[in-house]
């Protein structure tokens, strides 16, 4: 296409950035492609080798996890330890044909598909009281063979509940979790890992938030080499709630993933995200991506996705990427932040202006900065143990 | 007795346009237990001056000297000049998001003293504090600064230095912003503190108001970055009549 002859101005001509068909894309339009329409698939044969050019990939160093992509994956039920006499939470080991499996998604990715395919007892979890109990599920020793897991939370219409999967010790691990909030129901379901360096977790999470339930989803990734949690939220009936939070803190030569997708199916639904990091050594990575989709009869919608980085040292590599769809014209509210930056200066000053020495004012604004999420989670004993996790890390740290 | 001795002290900002002189060669004393009060029109590098002393990295310092009980003060470190007896109560004081109150002021004083203050004592005073500055507990949970109201930062200004005990405290601008109720609550705890501990005190303000409860001991006119006139309390009251106008006809303000 050739731009249409306007006033002679004397100067050359040129097409509009953009006018004209890319020479290597002949004439086949590709558009850009809604979160809505991407593939899945329960089977790991329906997606091809990961080559790390795809959209869900190309930031993940697939080299380190090709055992969960591509390997075959121990389906046993992984070392678990439940805990017994929570009031109104039961748990048990189900076959794969169980009718609650399946209920809250599908795998878009290979990695989730593998462990779909490979998994052959899942974890059932049923949150049924309407007083809120605690019910922590603890994996420590889930070893180095190469694994798939798949646990179910269910809460029951009205039920509250505070669900905790706490990961630590060595991994090779491809799960998938699904999560579904029944009416009215009030759910939060924390995932904590604290892995060992030479370990590997791959996670999709799977949440269906039914009419007037709340679903507070939060992701503490600590410890790990390559750790990727990728919690998609679908709103699907009116009024339901979903948050989701999250804070990691990567280390050199982790690398700490999270792609957050909120979907709002239903009208009324609400959704707040906060993800924040810290980064500190030259091969410390972090991805987030914040993909929200407003879909066409989610009118009344109101969302707001955010993503705060520091940056601790010189080098540190952090992709923040919030994503927005809207398909209405008739929404409250949809926005977005993303920063991803140093120590505030001002905040420094304030401290030691107060006495307190400069790696012990860094500290304490890195402790504050993370303590925002982690005091999220409504657990005393969960909170304070993770506070003394990141105190650790921050302790680790040199130069802060 | 303590006191602290500014000579000749020169500052300069970078700014956009190229390196500005602000403070052009300040001579202060301030002897335990007294209070000046440093009055000046804006721009006149009244803020300058306090950031300087508290160690600022935005300013620096081109020549002079502020001693504190004979130490040189510029060649510390801004926590240690802390530790050495000086404090700071900003204008604007800055937002520390998911630091509580409690958890910042043990930390300071912890920072201050070399030790942890003994628990029960601690508590004790921290409540006795907050009660007179009519603070209610609650504040102790809530995030340093983060969502308090311009009365309520001052207020945690004052709290500050009630408990961390300085020699010398520079009060920048503790006035602005505040209603006369809160206005007299500040001032109460800045003049608790100085019986209590023989404070002396560096007021920088614009008005007169606030010297209405914290009576000063000398009054400094502060033109252009440099103390141009001294005097008593009475010199005040001349410049709240008068205004800054009679100090102004060679200078240009805030240029």
């Amino acid at each position: 296409m050739s731009a249409a002859p306007t006033a002679n101005t004397g100067l050359i001509e040129t097409d509009q950035h953009g006018m004209k068909a890319h020479s290597d894309g002949g004439d086949a339009y590709v558009p850009v492609q809604s979160r809505a329409e991407r593939f899945t698939s329960t089977s790991v044969d329906d997606f091809e080798k990961v080559t790390g050019f795809e959209l869900e990939w190309k930031l993940t160093p697939i080299a380190r996890v090709t055992a969960l992509t591509e390997g075959e994956l121990d389906g046993s039920a992984p070392a678990t330890v439940l805990p017994e006499g929570v009031p109104g939470v039961t748990a048990s080991w189900v076959d794969r044909s169980d009718a609650r499996i399946g209920t809250a998604g599908a795998p878009e990715e290979r990695a989730s598909a593998n462990a779909w395919s490979s998994f052959e007892k899942a974890l059932a979890i049923d949150v049924s009281g309407e007083e809120l109990h605690e019910y922590r599920v603890i994996r420590s020793e889930l070893g180095q063979t190469p694994r798939a897991a798949h646990t179910v939370i269910t809460a029951a219409p009205f039920s509250q509940g505070l669900v905790i999967l706490s990961n630590s010790g060595d991994a090779q691990l491809s799960e998938n979790v699904e999560i579904v909030v029944g009416e009215q129901a009030q759910l939060t379901v924390v995932t904590v890992q604290e892995w060992t360096d030479e370990s590997n977790h791959l996670a999709s999470h799977f949440a269906r938030v039914g009419r007037d339930a709340r679903l507070r989803h939060i992701v503490i990734s600590l410890g790990g080499g390559v750790v990727r949690v990728n919690p998609s939220i679908h709103l699907v009936e009116t009024g339901a709630d979903g948050s989701a939070f999250g804070a990691y803190f990567a280390d050199a030569g982790q690398h700490l993933e999270q792609r957050v997708y909120i979907d709002h199916v239903a009208a009324q639904t609400k959704s707040r995200v906060k993800y924040k990091g810290a980064l500190q050594g030259a091969t410390a990575r972090s991805v987030w991506v914040g993909d929200v989709l407003i879909g066409p009869h989610a009118t009344g919608t109101d969302s707001y996705e955010e993503n705060r980085n520091l940056v601790l040292s010189e080098g540190p590599r952090a992709d923040s990427i919030p994503n927005l769809e809207i398909e209405t014209g008739d929404i409250q509210g949809a926005g977005h932040a993303s920063s991803t930056g140093r120590f505030d200066d001002e905040q420094l000053f304030y401290l030691q202006s107060r006495g307190i020495p400069e790696d012990e004012a860094r500290r304490l604004v890195v402790r504050g900065f993370l303590a925002e999420i982690v005091a999220q989670i409504g657990s005393e004993q969960v909170e304070s143990e993770l506070s003394a996790a990141i105190e650790a890390e921050l302790t680790r740290a040199q130069g802060i | 007795m303590s006191n602290l001795e500014i000579r000749d002290l020169h500052v300069s900002v970078e700014t956009e346009q190229g390196t500005k002189q602000i403070l052009k060669g300040v001579d202060l004393s301030i002897g335990e237990g007294e209070t000046h009060a440093i009055m000046g029109p804006n721009g006149s590098g009244k803020s300058t001056l306090a950031y300087a002393i508290a160690g600022h990295p935005k300013y620096t310092v081109e020549s002079g000297s502020v001693k504190l009980d004979g130490e040189e003060v510029l060649t510390m470190t801004v926590d240690e000049r802390a530790r050495a007896g000086l404090f700071l109560a900003m204008q604007y004081p800055v937002e520390i998001p998911g630091v509580s109150v409690s958890n910042f002021l043990r930390t300071a004083k912890t920072a201050i003293d070399g030790a942890a203050p003994p628990i029960r004592g601690w508590i004790k005073d921290l409540d006795s504090s907050m009660s007179q500055l009519r603070m209610d507990k609650s504040f102790r949970e809530r995030n340093v600064n983060e969502g308090f109201s311009g009365g309520e930062k001052k207020r945690n200004e004052i709290l500050q230095l009630e408990l961390l005990k300085p020699k010398f405290a520079v009060l920048d601008e503790t006035d602005s912003g505040l209603d006369v109720d809160a206005l007299k609550i500040v001032s109460e705890g800045v003049n608790r503190a100085k019986a209590n501990t023989g404070l002396g005190i560096l007021l920088i303000t614009h008005y007169n108001r606030i010297l209405k409860y914290i009576q000063p001991d000398f009054v400094h006119v502060f033109v252009a970055g440099k103390v141009v006139e001294q005097g008593g309390p009475e010199l005040a009251v001349r410049l709240e009549n008068e205004g800054y106008d009679r100090f102004l006809s060679n200078v240009n303000v805030g240029s």
